[in-house]
């Protein structure tokens, strides 16, 4: 590793009709860190997100993987996507699968994996997120919070090299909201690279290596934790802040 | 907040390689037009019973003097069709609600309707039309109409209903339960969540395959001609064929059909864009 950032977005843009959500967004994130994206709904945490998994077309400016434009229409989209992972608010669980052939899917399909290799490695994966006994089960049978860990171990078991989490614990309820927190945590021990949108900003004080806070579609801030929730320089990011306070989640 | 923007320079080279993709595809897509109508045409009209087949199906002179006629026989089609696809759309919705009723007072009324719908949905369109265009008048009872328009619309409709049914049914049953729970919980009651939350959704899901059926009506509002007295577009090229023993008033019949059902398909297709059914995932 030459010390080049792992990601890296650079004058990002993206607009919907009249309205620009990215507007001319830098931001890095090196190999093994967690960056915790905060800002206000519709500050563009989650289209930064699809952005970077090239589920959005950008309107200009790139995003780097390792170093390469990846936002090239040259560029084959789908083995770039194969090589990064994504959890979204919702899940996204298919319905009509089993919780074992939804985390299958993507090896048998697109990496070529044969079946009890994959299945295999899948099961390995559930048992690392505690649901190794409801291989079985269709996603309608789970929890919310097991859910959303099925969604984690679909997205870990192709091995990616960067993973992004889009306010994964938003529909769960405080109960389990612990639960998948914890699977975070863990993946940071192991040295997994992440973006993280999220409004847990305990989590953030944890885990984060550094905290961006997205305001009027660019980076308003950025720096550790302690420094940005705990004495942010921009007076936005104060007023946001006293907001969350308020809502009681700090 | 928003800044003044003009494309980067990377951003123009992605626009122009994105301009000669589409460039590209317009060519290669003409091309294989092209090629593939070309060598249709040329297979059919070097093919050794070419000349008979021309003069049998693609006779201009015949066309010409059969169209008149076949476009006045048009208009009635097009008068049943469209009664018909009201018709089918009200008596089709009654049965689809009837069917997904839960009372326990409604059983019978339910189990009717299931049979009407394994009745209709299985029995020939033409069968249907016999029993109704020959059947009814033959009941000589006072009140039945005698127009063979009239009682083709009704047959028509009778068949299609059992559809256009299933096609709601399908639509209220894509409801998620949790819709009809949130407005039990306020209060209104199973008729009035049927009318005002889950019908106005489930109406919206099915209108594609709703007009899929609409179109199909109007190429078999052509079938009432095998009523023998019905002045429809089939029944003036049947006619006209018999005079000039070409089968070219049939094709131009043809024709004129494929003609009206364009827009309504072209409509149907607008309407499943707007409701967003195609592929809009960004980049595949």
């Amino acid at each position: 590793m030459t010390g080049e950032p792992l990601l890296q977005v650079q004058a990002l843009r993206k607009v919907y009709g009249r309205t620009v959500v990215l507007d001319g967004l830098d931001l890095d994130v090196d190999a093994h860190d967690v960056v915790v994206l905060i800002g206000a709904s519709g500050s563009g945490k989650s289209t930064l997100l699809r952005c970077i998994d090239l589920l959005e077309d950008v309107d200009d400016g790139a995003v780097l993987l390792e170093g390469r434009d990846v936002t090239d229409p040259r560029v084959d989209a789908d083995a770039v996507r194969a090589r990064m992972g994504i959890v979204f608010q919702s899940f996204n669980l298919f319905p009509h699968l089993t919780v074992l052939d939804n985390v299958t899917l993507a090896p048998r399909k697109v990496h070529g994996i044969a079946r009890d290799v994959a299945e295999d490695k899948a099961l390995a994966m559930l048992d690392r997120v505690g649901l190794r006994d409801r291989a079985g089960a269709h996603p309608d049978q789970l929890s919310g919070g097991q859910q959303q860990r099925v969604a984690i171990a679909r997205a870990l078991v192709n091995d990616p090299v960067l993973m992004l989490f889009d306010e994964v614990t938003s529909a769960l309820d405080p109960e389990l909201v612990g639960e998948v927190l914890g699977m975070l945590k863990e993946l940071k021990t192991e040295g997994m690279t992440m973006l993280v949108a999220t409004h847990e900003m305990g989590f953030a004080r944890q885990v984060a290596d550094s905290v961006c806070f997205l305001d009027g579609g660019r980076v308003l801030e950025s720096g550790p934790p302690e420094q940005v929730l705990g004495d942010p320089v921009e007076d936005r990011t104060r007023r946001f802040l006293r907001r969350i306070i308020e809502a009681g989640r700090l | 907040m928003t800044t003044t923007w003009t494309p980067s320079a990377r951003q123009r080279d992605r626009d122009a390689y994105r301009r000669g993709r589409t460039r590209r595809s317009v060519l290669v897509s003409a091309a294989s037009t092209v090629v593939l109508v070309g060598a249709v045409v040329l297979v059919t009209v070097t093919s050794p019973g070419w000349a008979r087949v021309q003069a049998s199906f693609f006779d201009p002179r015949v066309a010409w003097t059969a169209l008149p006629d076949v476009a006045t026989g048009l208009w009635l089609n097009v008068r049943v069709w469209l009664a018909a696809s009201a018709l089918m759309l009200v008596f089709g919705l009654l049965l689809a609600v009837l069917r997904t009723s839960r009372s326990p007072v409604l059983w019978p009324v339910r189990a009717l309707a299931t049979g009407y719908i394994d009745l209709f949905r299985g029995t020939p369109m033409i069968i249907v039309l016999y029993l109704v265009l020959f059947g009814v008048p033959g009941l000589r009872l006072q009140g039945t109409p005698q127009s063979q328009a009239v009682l083709g619309t009704i047959a028509l409709t009778m068949t299609y209903s059992a559809y256009v049914a299933e096609v709601l049914r399908a639509g209220i049953e894509s409801i998620h339960p949790s819709q009809r729970a949130a407005a039990r919980s306020l209060g209104l009651s199973n008729t009035q969540t049927m009318r005002f939350v889950v019908l106005p959704q489930a109406v919206r899901r099915v209108v594609p395959p709703l007009l899929n059926d609409v179109v199909s009506l109007q190429k078999d509002a052509g079938l009432i001609s095998v009523g023998g007295t019905i002045l429809d577009a089939i029944r003036y090229a049947q006619i006209q064929t018999s005079e000039t023993a070409s089968f070219t008033p049939y094709v131009v019949a043809g024709v004129l059909f494929v003609l009206i059902s364009i827009p309504l398909t072209r409509f149907t297709d607008h309407i499943a864009r707007r409701n967003g059914y195609t592929f809009t995932g960004g980049r595949a």
